[in-house]
Formats: C-alpha cells, structure tokens, sequence
C-alpha cells in the first residue's frame, strides 16, 4: 500500500520556475529569491577574491585581473542589476509585508479583484526592474565604453 | 470634433464587440486532457484525451461531466453545488488552480484544456485530492469567535454584540472563504513548507483578530507567530489572483504582519483603553 506522503503532489521548487502564471506580484517574488541566491554568491566570491590580498600584492592583482574580462565585467553587470532590483524591490516589499500600501479590507464586489494586487504595488516593481535596467546601462557604459 | 470623436469609439467599440462574440462562437468542441491515476491500486499517472462538444456558457466542470456521463463513467472528480458556493470542484485548469465550475471554457486560449489535480493536496484519483492537512490547517488557527465576557454564561442577563457597519467591512471578505484550496495550491511556499499553515488559514487567522467581538488575539498571534508561520510568506501573491470569490488572502496576511510588527493600529486595544478610560 503506497503512504500518502508519497503522493503528497507537492510542487516544490519546480512550481517556482513559471512564474508568469500568477502575475507580476509572482514574478517580482521569484526574481528577488533569484537575485538574493545571486548575491549571496557573488558575497562568497567577493570574500574569496578579496582574501587573496593576504598572500601579497602579486596574488591580488592576478585575481583583479580575472574580473578585466568581458566575462568578468558581465557578472559585475548582472550583479548591479541583481542589487539594484533587490533593494528597491527590498524597501517596496518592507512596507508591503508589513500592511503598508496594499489598501482597505471592504466589501468585494464581482469579479473580486484582489486590493491588495494594486497598481501601487506593481508600479514598484515595475520601478525596480527599470531602475535595474538602468543601473545596467551606466554600468555597461563604464565598464564596457572604455576611456 | 468631439461627435466625430464619440463616433469613433462607438465604432471601435461595435468592433471590439463582434470581435469578442466571433471569437467566443469559435469553439464548438474541445479536447479535455484529463489526469488519470489511482495510485493506491498501483496505476501510473497519465492523461486521457477525450472531446466533448461546448457551447458559449459550458463550464470546465460541465464539459467532465459530459465526459464522465457519454465518454468515461469511470472520471474521478468531486463537485456539488456548480455555483462556485461549496468549493469542491478545485483542480489545476490549464496549470492555474481554478473552480472547474466558475470557469468558462470559451474563457480558455486554445482548444485543448488540462486537467488535474490540485498541487500541494495528497493525490487521492484522477482529479480528486485530500483536504484533511488543510482542514486541520484551518482549525488550528480557531476559526470562531472566542469571547471570555461572553455573557452567554449569564442567560438571564443576556445582551447583543454590537457591531457597526465600520467593524463588519474589517473582516467581511475574510469571512467568504469557502475553503476550496486554490491559494493553498497557488502558494509558493505551500510548495515546499509542510508547516506553513497556508494562505486560507492565516488570513482566517486575521479575520477573527480583526472582528471587535473576539478576545481571543493572543493565543491565535502565538500560533501564527512561529518559524513556519506567518513570516514563511512573502507576498508571492499568488493565492489573491486565483481566489474565485474576493477574499484576498494576502491583504490578510500583510495586515496581521503588520500588527505583529507594530506597523498598525490595534483597533481592539484602542477601544478597549476607551473602554477603559469610559468607566473610570
């Protein structure tokens, strides 16, 4: 007899990897799990690259050396988009998860639509994700537009 | 100018119009892709591609029962009240946790519609999950009114609660869940916490906390407040979209965080210091 708990039907992680389905308020949820793994990353790198200075000025311009690259100058890229999209989406999220901004429990009316899905929600993070995509353009110009 | 104008919109509104009736009169069939799977019995899980013909206001819940009635009487779904009032024909509709019965097929892109079972339900067959972890979910959180000065002790000197139009709108919505257990399949973190009580249970939790005839606040913020309560969720938002009947489970959640966190007002304690101040 098969237990229940093996056909428990959990989605797990794999329900994460579409999050289209459920609307913006989902996708921002993703990218900012998405963008905190990335940052904790790049944190371990950056330890890691940074330790090198304790074996001398030879070993830690070797690793400076190693972020030069146009692979090196792209994950600094990503990594600015990852950080600006994960504060400013940061601070909409600390005001919102606290009951700020979501609006009033009322009387719903057909066809329900949630007050707490509101535009001043999805504003902020529509301004998250362009002020990302502009954090990467300044970026990409400075370290790819050269002196 | 501004006839010209309104002409225009009436006629880009006519367009639109016969726009939306062509497209809706373009189904005369579809191909339903059902789960299938008795898992207790040793089957395998797989889908049946049946057909059944529509029309303009068949429900997703209407074409299984035709085909569970013409095509394959042996089709595992639960229903009852077809009015989106019981909350018992759930199921995954094209990937979306939805009512079979509050969903029209000639809303669905495509003429192939799949279904299946509710994710983060125990599979029990074909389109059928069990409830019971919800439910003990949901009671957990002591979903009805606890009132220590209840004076229903006192029968001879019995009183009414008194509740202004104000204090019914703070819970209302709560209080229209019918426990159908789409935002409990669309959360996240439902998906991968056992624990968490889920969006349906917590944002009761919220509705009886915020309804002025209930004392019984500390003990439900001592539940919710745990490391697989309240703070596992993150506003995915998910279990507001697909909730069929406006109850917006994740307003609730936020606003009981809020309290936890001393971001509110505490509308209980405020009157009762009124209350307090009043009689001294």
């Amino acid at each position: 007899m098969e237990k229940l708990s093996d056909r428990n039907n959990r989605e797990g992680i794999k329900g994460w990897l579409n999050p289209s389905r459920y609307g913006w308020e989902r996708v921002s949820y993703w990218l900012q799990r998405l963008t905190g793994v990335g940052l904790l990353a790049y944190f371990v790198a950056h330890i890691f690259e940074t330790s090198s200075l304790t074996q001398g000025p030879d070993a830690w311009a070797a690793m400076l050396e190693l972020t030069q690259t146009p692979l090196g100058h792209l994950i600094l890229l990503l990594v600015i988009g990852m950080s600006t999209f994960h504060s400013v989406n940061g601070i909409r999220l600390i005001f919102t998860q606290g009951g700020k901004g979501l609006g009033n429990p009322g009387r719903p009316d057909y066809p329900y639509d949630a007050v707490s899905l509101n535009y001043r929600q999805k504003s902020g993070i529509w301004i998250a994700l362009i002020l990302a995509g502009v954090a990467m353009l300044y970026g990409a110009s400075v370290l790819f537009g050269g002196e | 100018m501004s006839e010209q104008i309104i002409e225009k919109i009436e006629t880009l509104e006519k367009k639109r119009d016969r726009e939306k009736k062509e497209k809706e009169h373009v189904k005369t069939s579809v191909v339903l892709k059902v789960f299938r799977a008795n898992r207790s019995a040793g089957e395998n899980p797989h889908f049946d591609s049946i057909e059944v013909p529509v029309q303009r206001w068949t429900t997703v819940l209407d074409a299984l029962l035709h085909a569970k009635q013409y095509k394959d009487s042996s089709i595992g779904i639960r229903y009852s009240c077809r009015m989106a009032s019981c909350g018992s024909c759930g199921m995954k509709i094209n990937g979306i946790p939805r009512l079979a019965c509050y969903t029209k097929v000639s809303e669905l892109e495509g003429s192939t519609i799949t279904v299946e079972p509710l994710a983060n339900f125990p599979h029990l067959r074909d389109l059928v999950t069990d409830f019971t972890q919800f439910f003990a979910h949901h009671k957990e959180m002591k979903p009805y009114v606890r009132n220590d000065d209840s004076d229903m002790k006192q029968t001879d000197s019995l009183t009414e609660y008194v509740q202004s139009p104000e204090d019914l709108d703070r819970f209302l919505q709560f209080s229209y869940c019918i426990k159908c257990g789409l935002c409990y399949s669309a959360c996240p973190t439902v998906a991968t916490d056992t624990k968490f009580p889920g969006p349906q249970a917590l944002s009761q939790a919220y509705r009886y906390f915020s309804d002025n005839r209930d004392t019984a606040t500390k003990e439900r913020m001592d539940i919710v407040d745990d490391k697989h309560g309240i703070w596992r969720c993150h506003f995915a938002g998910s279990c507001s979209s697909v909730c069929p009947k406006g109850v917006d489970p994740a307003l609730g959640i936020q606003l009981l965080r809020g309290h936890l966190l001393g971001f509110s007002r505490n509308e209980k304690k405020i009157a009762e210091k009124q209350e307090r101040l009043k009689r001294d």
